[in-house]
């Protein structure tokens, strides 16, 4: 299945262009990006090909000014930023980049997991830094994820800045009372004293026929859990960015990264930079509907935007990118604008993400709805191994495309 | 100053305290300043150390009658914390859990006087005096367990969450085991920042069949870790007596290729010197593990009356051959260290700081309802924009 998509955006006013490369081999959908300001991602310009033309939207909807983020960066937005032209990297290798530069940046960093040191990380995101650190800076666990979580938590109440990975994030279910009650609890339960600053990260989402237990969604099973920060990253810039501001931050992050996302190509800059723990991520501005995604839902989202907007509607698209807590900044900005939600998210409908979400949005938000919010997520079942079964579980772009002729009726 | 006291210069000798008894000397108007004599004392433990993979300790300890009376001090004051804690609890003062550590606390004080507060600790849910041991006051230790502003963690954490950052107490812990993997972790830590320091990671003889000790274990000697994992081994896993839960009780065995020390933890010199031991050992070679054979008064918590699953006769039975405050007091008696009405004094002067600390914890303030929502995260949620 190699699908394309393409969507529109009247970015040519603004300077910067980045490309992307499709890469068939993997069947990974590579957005393209542009963005005004060299911190803040705006949108994502979706091809239909490869080239670097951009298409402008005929209508001109978009007004050559663009809000970058609801929850703005105030300067530069409308600045031309002629930034360098960046590189282009693998979003594994974004990651990478991040973690290396902060390992650079700050000596209490270290990593921890299966297979990161001498192997390099089953995705290959930790490559390279066991030889350049060294042993006790990325360090080869045993099979023991309750131990090594506990370990790299009490690591974390003494001031360094463990990075732990789960090799999939399903294995860290083995961790859950150290995640839920020593990461999340401490600093509450210590009055303070202890700040836990802690990031796990690692891959999860149904990938391809892995069969039940290797196709865990994490987030919502940990959504609850009070004293954490929940965020998932969906392209190489914001995959460095949020690594970056994770290992950056005082309190425990949890970084869900998704096995299919890991190839994905995008050009980034070669600057410093991160992005906000708490912002949603604008991918598509839009009038009639607003559509809150995450991960590798994204593309599934911006897939199904291309056959909207051949449809006529004009969807606003938004990464929410943090799970936890919400950015009903942006979020509520959208609604007020649109009136109408739609939810499309990965976990399971009972008690994920999107039904927490349906939540916020009603209790904050419910005067400014002239439609029932839909959330679409993945089936309540173990993913199963066949294919077909499995294209099922989870939310197809066709789905989304008769969910928002519903909510538009 | 030395007036009846014997004094023993060579570490070899070994005069078993029997033989040391001399007459008080009433009519001696001269008050002899027993507290700051540091004068060397050798004392033998009361049993010898029985080892796995390692060489033991000797049983000859030095210590001086200045230690000796401040862990009788230390000990007596700890045994009154948790009296009055019992009385609290059955007021309704105190509410939800609370693990009384009376009987035990030779080994929160021998471990004390074994290390500095470089090194770190952390232990399970019976933690108030190991919390005591390292500084901690009474009115925070009252004031926590009665949920109040002034207590260690703000009144939010309660008997089982005391924590002390400043002398590296690291609590404090609820769910049984969870705390060995972050000992692991902290002696990480020491190891990665070179402190050379090591970590005392406590658990109980029913926390020794979590597997997330071996894990932790397993990981400590592969990575050559300051870790010393200490068992406090009072023989019952709540209402489960040791040999219903773990096919082999020795637990200081059972770490198989880390080596362990079986102690009497009853005798606070023999703490002592094992966990110096230990510490030694630990910063050259990894994790070792020691064994405290302990034993608790009280029940699991206070919803356990300790009596359905043992004998009174057991209880009084350890509380007059074993008990470790009384073990030190006949220690001093004999060592003419002080007399037997300097002792009670003593005992009063702590029964009178308890009641004081309590009154004061009963003053204080519960926590403003704001507090519920303060330090959940820490502050300055998110990471901050460098732009530049």
């Amino acid at each position: 299945m190699a699908a394309m998509f393409q969507g529109v955006g009247a970015a040519a006013a603004l300077s910067s262009l980045h490309s992307n490369s499709f890469d068939s081999k993997n069947f990974l959908f590579s957005p393209r990006r542009s963005f005004s300001v060299r911190k803040a991602p705006s949108f994502v310009v979706v091809r239909s090909d490869g080239t670097m033309n951009l298409d402008l939207n005929p209508e001109g909807r978009r007004a050559q000014q663009f809000i970058a983020n609801a929850v703005a960066t105030k300067e530069d937005i409308s600045a031309a930023s002629s930034s360098k032209p960046g590189h282009e990297l693998l979003l594994f290798e974004a990651l990478r980049e991040g973690l290396e530069e902060e390992m650079e940046r700050d000596p209490r960093v270290c990593v921890m997991g299966e297979d990161v040191g001498h192997y390099g990380g089953s995705y290959k995101v930790t490559k390279g830094l066991a030889t350049k650190f060294g042993d006790l800076r990325v360090l080869d666990t045993p099979i023991a994820e309750n131990s090594f979580t506990g370990m790299g938590i009490g690591a974390a109440m003494t001031g360094l800045r463990p990075v732990v990975e789960g090799m999939n994030m399903g294995f860290l279910l083995l961790a859950f009372n150290q995640i839920s009650n020593n990461c999340g609890m401490l600093h509450y339960t210590s009055g303070g004293q202890f700040t836990i600053p802690i990031v796990i990260r690692g891959p999860g989402g149904v990938g391809r026929q892995l069969g039940a237990e290797h196709s865990q969604r994490l987030e919502s099973y940990l959504l609850p859990i009070p004293g954490i920060q929940m965020v998932a990253c969906s392209t190489p810039y914001n995959a460095k960015g949020l690594m970056k501001a994770a290992i950056r931050s005082e309190n425990p992050v949890i970084l869900f990264e998704h096995v299919l996302l890991y190839n994905l190509k995008e050009r980034i800059p070669d600057e410093d930079y991160i992005c906000n723990l708490e912002e949603a991520e604008m991918v598509r501005p839009g009038e009639h509907v607003t559509i809150l995604t995450y991960s590798r839902m994204r593309y599934h989202v911006m897939q199904a935007a291309k056959t909207l907007v051949n449809k006529g509607y004009d969807p606003e698209v938004i990464d929410i990118r943090s799970l936890k807590p919400f950015d009903l900044y942006t979020i509520g900005n959208s609604v007020k604008k649109t009136h109408r939600v739609l939810i499309v998210e990965e976990c399971m409908r009972t008690g994920g993400i999107g039904a927490s979400l349906t939540a916020a949005i009603t209790e904050n938000f419910h005067d400014y709805l002239d439609a029932p919010i839909i959330c679409l997520s993945s089936q309540d079942v173990p993913t199963p191994y066949a294919g077909t079964l499995e294209e099922w579980t989870v939310v197809q772009p066709a789905q989304i495309v008769a969910a928002v002729e519903q909510l538009c009726q | 100053m030395a007036l009846s006291r014997l004094a023993s210069s060579s570490s070899s000798s070994s005069s078993r305290s029997a033989d040391l008894l001399k007459p008080l000397c009433s009519a001696i108007s001269l008050r002899r300043p027993i507290s700051t004599d540091t004068t060397p004392i050798t004392v033998e433990t009361s049993v010898p150390f029985t080892s796995h993979q390692c060489d033991t300790p000797s049983r000859s300890v030095q210590t001086n009658a200045k230690e000796l009376l401040t862990f009788f001090r230390d000990m007596a004051l700890m045994r009154r914390m948790e009296i009055a804690a019992d009385s609290l609890y059955k007021a309704k003062l105190i509410r939800g859990f609370c693990h009384l550590y009376d009987g035990q606390e030779a080994v929160a004080v021998g471990m004390e006087a074994a290390i500095t507060k470089k090194d770190c600790i952390i232990t399970a849910y019976r933690d108030h005096c190991t919390f005591v041991a390292r500084g901690g006051t009474l009115l925070e230790v009252f004031a926590e367990l009665m949920g109040r502003q002034a207590g260690c963690s703000r009144g939010k954490g309660g008997s089982m969450h005391f924590y002390k950052k400043d002398s590296n107490f690291y609590g404090g812990h609820g769910i049984v085991g969870a705390q060995v993997p972050l000992g692991c972790g902290l002696a990480f830590a020491q190891k990665y920042s070179k402190d050379e320091a090591v970590t005392f990671a406590l658990y109980g003889d029913g926390a020794a069949n979590q597997g997330q000790l071996f894990e932790a274990l397993n990981i400590s000697a592969l990575w050559d870790l300051p870790a010393i994992l200490v068992c406090e081994n009072n023989h019952y896993g709540m209402g489960t007596a040791e040999w219903r839960a773990s096919k082999s009780p020795a637990y200081y065995k059972r770490g198989d290729y880390a080596p362990g020390l079986k102690v009497d933890g009853m005798d606070a010199l023999a703490v002592k010197q094992a966990c110096t031991f230990a510490k030694e050992h630990a910063l050259k070679n990894g994790p070792i593990i020691l064994e405290m054979d302990t034993y608790r008064y009280h029940g699991h918590s206070m919803s356990d009356p300790g009596s359905t699953y043992r004998t009174r006769d057991e209880i009084t039975g350890v509380r007059q051959e074993r008990d470790p405050v009384e073990r030190i007091r006949k220690l001093i008696l004999s060592h003419d260290l002080a007399t037997e009405k300097e002792l009670k004094d003593i005992e009063k002067e702590i029964r009178k700081e308890v009641d004081d600390a309590i009154a004061q914890a009963k003053e204080n303030p519960l926590p403003e309802s704001s507090e519920l929502f303060t330090n959940v995260y820490a502050k300055g949620l998110g990471v901050e924009m460098s732009f530049h």
